[in-house]
């Protein structure tokens, strides 16, 4: 269901006095939690709640021919599936721009950070690498969806196994997992979207906030302060300042998301 | 032959794998559920009953009852392309058929009560885990409703029949290889759904049916709980 304009408002009134309808700070998140092992027919799963906002990514990797602008790397992509299922808002049909751009953010966190090693997924240049799949889909809408998505993500790659490769038969023996896992780098590129509501700025908004917000910016930090993609969406402008000010709660915002993802990284 | 008959994974012929129900797992939807036999697990959320769009599709005489079946893409080894495919789509219509029977919407004209389902890890059996997560969801919704349904699938692994058939034993390939027969049900023994894929006798068919209503009452003992434990 729409939110009212009347609800928005207040929303809108209340943030402008540091407050949220759910006693949360600004900068505070809801609960997360998160579940690895959601299929285990997938090569990596993770499901990430945040608050009711509910979300599972599973990793598939295929055996594909490389892009002809990276002969010796593997490849990535990404899709999302905002699911009728997960809200009244979405229907069925061909991905639709919101789904096209939750994917492309989660996408372009990942491979600018290089989190994914995609020279050690060559398997022989010019002809054969792997492809890895991240596929996302929502389960309840309620709100950052984007943030729950990349997280969600990266512990979802975390616990995947590359699958046995029969190199004689050039083929994916699916089902059947090697030990290795991904190759993946150290510096985790942690998601902070920071919506712009009213003239506050907040992080983690529930769906009613979340409408209320007529501008956000996602950054994706890795290592403290290095920023790898960012994104403006939706209609509103930023001054350079209110544009700096996003930029601090980023990094603000890394450093509480941080532990909480790095614990699953292990 | 049959004292000497084992199943993959040494259950009984007439077990069903452990099954899990629960409602109220997408908070959003009007209802909704999660039910899983061992691997197998689907959920399903029902939005509804709602003004029907596109408009051309009203029923002015009645509600329309509309299912959607889809499997995550990682849901199974080979990774399934996102979107509807011809399975997807048929899979789907007989859902809905096989809920129709005891769904009471004919009071609400020009109104669709959608019913969205989701495979989320597949091992087998998935659109009657499907559908026992769909009848959840509809009663959890308030739908005014008969009965619920519930659905099993009943495999002939080379002559033995089995209940609930796993993905290993749908491949069975030994003597006549697998037959496949999921069979949806009222808990007074009406059938609502029935689909079978391989090679079989009318007597043995017979057979079958009387098995999957002794599995279905069992099913239908787990989703009443499920219902019951959502309310308190």
């Amino acid at each position: 269901m729409e939110t009212l304009e009347l609800t928005k408002n207040r929303i809108r009134q209340y943030i402008s006095v540091g407050k949220r309808f759910d006693g949360r700070k600004y900068d505070e998140f809801r609960k997360i939690e998160i579940e690895t092992g959601i299929s285990k027919k997938a090569e990596g799963s993770a499901r990430v709640k945040l608050g009711k906002t509910d979300v599972i990514v599973g990793i598939k990797m295929g055996v594909d021919e490389p892009y002809p602008d990276s002969q010796d790397e593997g490849n990535l992509m990404v899709t999302a599936e905002l699911l009728p299922l997960s809200s009244d808002r979405y229907e069925l049909g061909p991905p639709r721009i919101e789904s096209i751009e939750l994917a492309r953010i989660i996408d372009r966190g990942i491979r600018e950070s290089k989190f994914i090693d995609m020279k050690k997924l060559c398997i022989k240049e010019g002809e054969k690498v792997w492809t890895v799949f991240i596929d996302i889909y929502s389960i309840n809408s309620d709100g950052n969806l984007i943030d729950a998505a990349a997280i969600a993500a990266l512990i979802a790659l975390k616990n995947s196994k590359m699958p046995k490769y029969d190199k004689k038969e050039e083929k994916v023996l699916y089902g059947e997992w090697t030990n290795d896992s991904l190759p993946l780098r150290k510096d985790i590129p942690i998601p902070c979207t920071i919506y712009k509501i009213g003239k506050s700025f907040v992080v983690d908004p529930n769906l009613e906030e979340e409408d209320s917000s007529e501008t956000r910016v996602t950054v994706s930090i890795s290592n403290n302060d290095t920023i790898h993609a960012l994104q403006k969406g939706e209609e509103k402008e930023l001054s350079i300042e209110e544009f700096e000010e996003v930029l601090n709660l980023a990094e603000k915002n890394y450093k509480q998301l941080f532990p909480v993802i790095e614990k699953h990284m292990k | 032959m049959t004292k000497e008959f084992k199943r993959p994974d040494g259950r009984e012929i007439d077990e069903l794998r452990k099954m899990k129900a629960e409602v109220g797992v997408v908070p959003n939807a009007d209802g909704s559920a999660m039910f899983s036999f061992g691997d197998t697990v689907a959920i399903a959320a029902v939005y509804g009953p709602k003004e029907m769009h596109p408009q051309h599709q009203q029923n002015p005489e009645k509600g329309v009852l509309r299912c959607n079946y889809n499997m995550m893409s990682f849901s199974v080894t080979d990774r399934i392309k996102p979107g509807m495919s011809r399975r997807s789509q048929e899979i789907s219509k007989i859902t809905e058929w096989a809920l129709k029977p005891i769904v009471m919407i004919d009071e609400y004209p020009s109104t669709v009560v959608d019913v969205h389902i989701n495979i989320i890890q597949a091992d087998a059996s998935t659109r009657c885990a499907g559908i026992n997560a769909a009848a959840l969801a509809l009663a959890h919704a308030g739908i005014p409703m008969k009965n619920l349904v519930s659905s099993v699938s009943i495999g002939k692994l080379d002559k033995q029949l089995v209940v609930d058939v796993n993905k290993s034993e749908e491949d069975w390939e030994e003597g006549e290889g697998a037959t496949d027969i999921p069979i949806t049900m009222t808990p007074d023994g009406k059938i609502t759904h029935i689909q079978l894929d391989g090679k079989i006798s009318s007597k043995q068919l017979k057979e079958a049916v009387e098995l999957a209503r002794k599995a279905t009452q069992k099913i239908y003992e787990v989703q009443k709980k499920a219902l019951k434990d959502g309310v308190k």
